[in-house]
């Protein structure tokens, strides 16, 4: 990646950017045409779902920390409505896991990732003053927010056997049809279809921004890997989210307009539904954590000083996960019947991603390699994503195989799996992504010791709840279930113990965030050094209203 | 520095219309919703959704074209608008691609039911499933592809024409051309969408019921809507052309609009292949 910029004044200068002409509080943050403020909206918003869907998975482990049925027949909180009876307390839960899945996958790590920090971050590194369609840019940010409260009325109408969308994340036929009537689902399906639009409509901006705004000299392969990585995120989102939208509009007329899409009694298929659903469930996992690979990549580089290893192996081990992405859906249906020859299929082309993947490992271990390695806080998080991803990885090559799955399918062995990739890989990527920019964006830096604090109990926070799993899974405890029986009782306890170290641990956090804004130093231009290598580091922190009104000039000194 | 642009990007001024275009989808699903549910006051939600949508899509295209015509979009705004549409095009196609997926689905894979007096039964599961799987269902009758169906196929592919018709005049200074190609591609996207609107209006077959139905008039309703949002697109157009925008060397408005004729035509004519011809072979015809 040689990105060294030439030829434009670096801002370094703090009085430029107190001209900028700032548009007033409203203009500026609910009318906004710029991509750090609606970054900055975006990051908000997330950290918001975040703490609501962090939230409710308390209540969860709350929950499964005993046997038996403890909270959920006396829950009042959340919608003021409580259960009345088992049936109503069942349904509940269902909620809870729904709207858990939902928000993280919706409304947490994608607008973060995506809408946060590559809003923020792709049009610096590529130099550019902005997104290509500024305006679109912002309607996407407000369509996800309107699909948010999409999401939470659905929990005030009824659903199926009380209040809110019990359907799970994947809202299965015919749970999702004849088996909640209610307008609850009719909510939550509008809610993705919401946030799918703005998705749609946020990847076609990304993807023209980078085609065709990156500086003079700025070639495709000399881009950073961070661009790369929403690039391809962008081409999935705009390919997979509309066959999303088609499934649930299907859902829509089955459950109020009487087609018989996903019913056999009008000879429909509720296995089209599954298919249609991971045809793009597939590349939205990768959607989840191809972003989460491209700051890796960044970090990795700059604390070790060294450019990344095999730049452009990396690269297009990402294409490759993006293409083949699309051709592995059914590995998530090996267990509803489908034929052998499917099922090998589907299970020699998932293991194929295995190949990119490591690719991606590998190269990230052997830039390190040699490397001056400084273990500030973005790298620490950034070396644990490494570990907790692989971890995951590796139990997805099990969980690749038709017949193994038959196994463990719908037990805690995938919870923990999808976990290990998501809330490790994903979610650390974004605290690395997070340590790594937030003294970019804020002009503040935060305080090392609390960030080395929150990975540390984070770290062992979330070991504690999901390695466990495993065990559980490989046991037969089913996911999806709030009771279970007591041979199942002690690594739940655990489980749960794991979530408040987390919970806890999310107090430094936030307690880092308040230190940094009331008393961390000023953030120079370029807090990490020299290996600090792409655009942002040549700005101020943060970095003027409208940045590089004079563009950049890469200069071309091929590092790779 | 700061405030001297000495780049060609487009800038934009904060603007309130994303706001309101997101609140009024929002809206407006929640208006569908209490619509579905028969809930009281559905009619008012729904307005209002519908009503901001309406808004929201004529202010800001409006400003677009304002932008436009003040040289705002400068060759490489254009580039990025060609992009845009680009994209959005590939992004409809996959949507298109969900209901192919559960037409063929339905076709290639028939279930054993059977359409009798406009009721379907289903013999799922039971003795001689297997020998009235077929599809079309059992029973049921289907709209002749060679009658209106075929015209209206040549309608379309008309229109493509006319729409390349008046491109070409556009290109070469030829107003009155491109006002005459315009008006006869409207009117013949107009003549497309009644006949539609008719055939609907006769078939024998409903959009609940069975699959047959519910494929059929996803798809080609999902296409019919964009016929019809193509139609306004061109109309937009030939308004701007009696205003006297586009010019031989700028017109990226009038080819966005020809773009997305030429994809619904294409979709189109799989539609008539796939669901008409080949989807009603053999079947009974109304």
């Amino acid at each position: 990646m040689a990105t060294t910029a030439e030829g434009f004044d670096t801002h370094t200068d703090d009085h430029a950017h107190d001209a900028d002409h700032k548009p007033g509080f409203f203009a500026r943050w609910f009318m906004s045409t710029n991509h750090k403020d609606i970054g900055t909206l975006y990051l908000i918003f997330s950290i918001i779902a975040g703490i609501v869907g962090g939230g409710i998975s308390g209540i969860m482990r709350a929950e499964l920390a005993q046997p038996g049925i403890q909270i959920l027949n006396q829950a009042i909180f959340m919608v003021g409505v409580g259960p009345e009876n088992l049936d109503a307390a069942l349904h509940h839960w269902n909620v809870l896991i729904t709207a858990h899945g939902l928000i993280m996958v919706f409304f947490m790590v994608m607008p973060a990732m995506i809408g946060g920090f590559g809003n923020w971050f792709v049009p610096i590194m590529i130099g550019a003053p902005d997104m290509a369609f500024p305006r679109m840019n912002n309607i996407s940010f407000w369509l996800t927010v309107a699909g948010f409260f999409s999401l939470l009325f659905s929990m005030f109408v009824p659903g199926g056997t009380g209040m809110g969308a019990g359907t799970g994340w994947t809202v299965y036929a015919p749970l999702s049809t004849t088996g909640s009537t209610g307008p609850a689902v009719d909510f939550a399906i509008f809610s993705l279809h919401l946030a799918g639009a703005g998705s749609i409509l946020g990847a076609t901006n990304f993807i023209t921004t980078i085609f065709n705004m990156r500086a003079p000299g700025m070639t495709l392969h000399k881009m950073p890997l961070f661009v790369w990585s929403v690039l391809v995120t962008a081409f999935l989102l705009l390919l997979a989210l509309p066959v999303l939208a088609a499934a649930i509009t299907m859902l829509l007329t089955d459950r109020n307009f009487g087609t018989t899409f996903f019913d056999p009694a009008g000879g429909g298929d509720p296995i089209l539904y599954q298919h249609l659903f991971w045809f793009f469930g597939h590349p939205e996992v990768y959607i989840m954590i191809l972003p989460g690979f491209g700051m890796i990549s960044q970090i990795i580089s700059t604390f070790s000083r060294k450019p990344v290893f095999g730049y452009l192996g990396m690269a297009y081990a990402m294409v490759a996960i993006g293409v083949v992405g699309f051709i592995v859906w059914a590995h998530h249906m090996y267990t509803v019947g489908l034929d052998v020859n499917t099922k090998m299929y589907f299970t020699a082309a998932t293991m194929v991603i295995a190949v990119p993947t490591g690719v991606k490992i590998f190269s990230w271990i052997a830039t390190m390699w040699g490397g001056s390695i400084e273990f500030k806080s973005p790298m620490v998080w950034a070396i644990g994503m490494i570990f907790l991803f692989t971890v995951g990885g590796v139990t997805g090559v099990y969980l690749a195989n038709g017949g193994i799955d038959d196994y463990v399918h719908d037990t805690y062995f995938v919870v923990a799996h999808f976990h290990y990739v998501l809330s490790m890989g994903a979610v650390f990527s974004m605290f690395a992504g997070f340590y790594y920019w937030f003294p970019k964006m804020s002009g503040r830096m935060h305080s090392e010791l609390l960030s080395h604090l929150h990975f540390w109990v984070f770290f062992i926070g979330v070991n504690v709840i999901f390695f466990p799993m495993h065990f559980l899974g490989l046991d037969g405890m089913p996911r999806r279930y709030p009771d279970f029986t007591p041979a199942y009782a002690q690594w739940n306890e655990v489980a749960s113990i794991g979530y408040m170290i987390m919970a806890a641990s999310m107090v430094l956090f936030f307690a880092n965030i308040i230190y940094a804004f009331v008393a961390g130093k000023k953030a120079p231009a370029n807090p990490w050094g020299e290996g600090a290598t792409t655009l942002e580091w040549t700005l101020s922190s943060p970095p003027p209203f409208h940045q590089f009104e004079t563009l950049p000039v890469i200069k071309d000194e091929a590092h790779h | 520095m700061a405030g001297t642009k000495n780049h060609d990007y487009h800038i934009l001024e904060p603007d309130i219309w994303p706001l309101i275009g997101a609140l009024s989808g929002l809206v407006f699903t929640t208006g569908m919703v209490f619509f579905m549910h028969e809930m009281s006051g559905w009619q008012i939600i729904l307005g209002l959704g519908i009503a901001g949508l309406i808004a929201t899509f004529f202010s800001w295209f409006s400003n677009i074209v304002k932008e436009a015509q003040q040289g705002d979009h400068t060759p490489v705004v254009q580039l990025h608008l060609r992009y845009g549409m680009i994209l959005f095009i590939a992004s409809e196609v996959m949507f298109f691609v969900g209901w192919f997926w559960s037409f063929f689905d339905f076709s290639l894979f028939p279930q054993p039911i059977e359409v009798v007096e406009g009721v379907t039964t289903s013999l799922f599961g039971q003795d001689g499933a297997a020998a009235i799987s077929q599809w079309p269902p059992k029973g049921l009758e289907v709209l002749n592809a060679f009658e209106l169906p075929l015209l209206n196929t040549l309608i379309l592919l008309c229109s493509g024409t006319t729409v390349t018709w008046a491109h070409h005049s556009l290109i070469h200074g030829d107003r009155e051309g491109l006002k005459k190609g315009l008006w006869a591609t409207i009117l013949l996207g107009a003549l497309f969408t009644s006949i539609q609107a008719y055939e609907y209006a006769v078939a024998p077959f409903a959009f609940g019921e069975n699959t047959y139905g519910s494929a059929f008039y996803m798809a080609t309703g999902f296409h019919g809507f964009h016929v019809l949002v193509g139609t306004i697109f061109l109309i937009v157009c030939l308004i701007r052309t009696y205003k006297g925008h586009f010019t031989p060397r700028q017109h990226f408005g009038f080819e966005a609009a020809a773009w997305y004729w030429h994809f619904v035509d294409v979709v189109w004519l799989f539609l008539f292949v796939a669901v008409y011809v080949w989807g009603g072979w053999g079947a009974p015809v109304h």
